[in-house]
């Protein structure tokens, strides 16, 4: 069974981490897989704010070593996708095309104005993926 | 995308597409980036399409869309009021030259020391000196004009919430210029301050005295923009890398810069780099190869040629309001929470960047101060030795260079033993000063009748030590 979370480094998103790292605990032959993408949209500022590109690539990493640490802890086996895009569309793509049996994700993401301009990623993503979904508050 | 067929036919469909749309976009600014010169349109538009077609053959980066830019735009306003449109175009050239030359000595490799402080100062003085330059423009233009400009505004931050297909800019000059012709409302459009291209562009000379005078003209303005050119189109080259995941030369992109303004110069086009908004627009649209850069500057051509009469109507405010939202995505608006969490010295070479570029009005001046200043604040930084004493002896902390010496000459002023012992295990000896400097400790010690043993040299500066004593 696969058991999907999206990370993108907020605390909203640890919570539905820990909710998906509990879910797979309790099923023996589940794995996690951590999906964590990279927005397009802030590709720019993001170099901007990175010394190089590699101190980028250590702070996208930083992102997912919490869930990854937390699913050791507990013995969990994880598969980390890191993947660049557009954030809903990319996870809808990916959890749609590897048949992944139950996507966890967070309510919201990083900031509430971010929200109220583009539309939360969770909405878009619980309308279009094919598994059932939980969305932590 | 690693042979050359990939990188050109490796995605065929979607570079048309992706092309298509970044031709679009392209037009707004290139027109704006025409007023902020204050030359023909058709100076800006060429040199998009020439920048787009022939970067798309020879550029390091596939997908990367250069054309005229804001940037240089500014840089060249001095040179166009005080001598005017053909010492612009052999400026342009002389810039071609210089950065085809910069690339073959692998100048790419320089931009490891333009810290992210430097860029980012750029980046905001850019989007602040892009907003000014809109303002007259804005203000006295009466009610209708601010209208105008404050509904175009909200419309390109409110169409990509609905449909993202084809960019919001277009779209809202479209439906407002619609609305201003049908109103009737009189406002200054583009057409009374400029014609626009009814043909393609045309091979010629500069007309300008080829002698020693002109090349002190243009010499600096062609610096300026070699910097510039080249740390805005590396800038986004390592972007585009980022988001496609895949490697480019760097070097290759700095020769084709050159190569693109060197011919642009000849066919009437102001000197151009690459756009980091259009680049990421070219990716997001699904573009990714060389087809979609040249299929860019082909649609902007096709359109403008087609168009032009259209085009000459847009009004002003229309523009404005578009590049006023052009300027705020040019604007890191992050920076600030970097002025609270970056260290001081990082901080300030952000600030005086901005300040010397808008003092100035030369982004080229402000990104070469910043980044000697960060290169004197980084000496400073690791200059910080420390020299600890103890019952085993003195213990010598931090590298040991030119800027660090003195103190650690002073910190054996007050020897009081007979013999002592000193540990370079946690240092590292960097040139003749560092040994220079033990040596003078040594002598004058032993002046004092003190014996004086060193320990802990690892092998690199034990050699140095060796070699120069």
């Amino acid at each position: 069974m696969k058991i999907a979370v999206a990370i993108d480094g907020s605390e909203n998103a640890l919570r539905a981490a820990k909710h998906a790292i509990t879910l797979c605990k309790y099923l023996p032959d589940a794995h996690l897989e951590i999906i964590y993408v990279s927005d397009y949209n802030k590709a720019k500022d993001e170099r901007l704010l990175s010394q190089s590109p590699e101190s980028l690539t250590l702070k996208r990493e930083k992102k997912v070593h919490p869930v990854l640490e937390l699913a050791k802890d507990v013995g969990v086996k994880t598969k980390l996708t890191m993947l660049k895009g557009n954030p809903s569309q990319e996870i809808i793509k990916y959890v749609n095309s590897e048949e992944i049996d139950q996507l966890v994700i967070g309510s919201r993401g990083l900031n509430t104005f971010q929200e109220m301009v583009l539309g939360s990623v969770s909405h878009k993503v619980m309308k279009h993926v094919n598994c059932p979904i939980t969305i932590v508050k | 995308m690693h042979t050359l067929k990939q990188q050109w036919f490796g995605n065929v469909r979607a570079d048309i597409l992706a092309g298509i749309v970044v031709g679009l976009a392209l037009i707004p600014e290139a027109l704006a980036f025409a007023f902020i010169l204050g030359v023909d349109p058709r100076v800006a538009l060429y040199a998009s399409f020439t920048m787009a077609v022939i970067t798309s053959f020879v550029g390091g980066r596939p997908g990367l869309i250069s054309s005229a830019t804001g940037a240089m735009a500014l840089v060249l306003v001095s040179l166009v009021a005080n001598h005017g449109l053909q010492y612009l175009l052999a400026a342009t050239i002389l810039t071609g030259v210089i950065q085809f030359i910069l690339g073959l000595f692998g100048v790419a490799n320089l931009m490891r020391f333009i810290p992210n402080s430097v860029m980012l100062g750029f980046v905001n003085a850019l989007g602040i000196m892009i907003f000014i330059t809109q303002l007259p423009y804005l203000i006295g233009g009466g009610m209708m004009t601010y209208v105008f400009a404050g509904v175009t505004l909200i419309l390109v931050y409110l169409i990509p919430r609905f449909f993202t297909a084809i960019p919001a800019p277009l779209i809202a000059i479209v439906v407002m210029t619609g609305i201003a012709l049908l109103s009737g409302v009189k406002l200054q459009s583009i057409g009374d301050i400029g014609s626009m291209p009814n043909s393609l562009p045309i091979f010629f000379l500069p007309n300008i005295p080829l002698n020693f005078e002109t090349l002190k003209i243009i010499l600096p303005y062609a610096l300026a923009l070699s910097v510039v050119g080249l740390l805005e189109s590396l800038l986004t080259s390592q972007v585009l890398d980022d988001m496609t995941n895949t490697p480019s030369n760097k070097n290759t992109e700095a020769r084709g810069q050159g190569i693109a303004n060197f011919i642009t110069g000849f066919f009437g086009g102001m000197a151009g780099c690459a756009l980091i908004g259009q680049s990421i627009i070219n990716i997001k649209s699904g573009g990714r190869g060389r087809l979609s850069t040249l299929t860019s500057g082909i649609f902007l051509m096709f359109l403008i040629i087609v168009l032009g009469d259209v085009v000459v109507k847009i009004p002003m405010p229309v523009l404005v309001g578009v590049m006023i939202m052009v300027s705020a995505t040019t604007f890191n608006w992050s920076s600030f929470k970097f002025l609270k969490q970056a260290p001081k010295s990082e901080s300030l070479v952000m600030l005086i960047t901005v300040a010397i570029i808008l003092y100035t009005h030369n982004l080229a001046i402000g990104v070469v101060i910043g980044v000697i200043l960060s290169a004197l604040f980084f000496v400073a930084k690791i200059s910080r030795v420390t020299v600890t004493h103890d019952l085993d002896g003195y213990k010598v902390k931090g590298p040991l260079f030119f800027a660090s010496t003195t103190k650690f000459i002073q910190s054996f002023d007050n020897v009081s033993e007979n013999e002592i012992v000193i540990n370079f295990e946690n240092s590292q000896l960097w040139d003749e000063s560092a040994v220079a400097a033990i040596y003078k400790v040594k002598q004058k010690l032993e002046q004092k009748g003190v014996k004086v043993q060193i320990q802990g040299l690892n092998s690199s500066s034990e050699q140095l030590y060796k070699r120069l004593t």
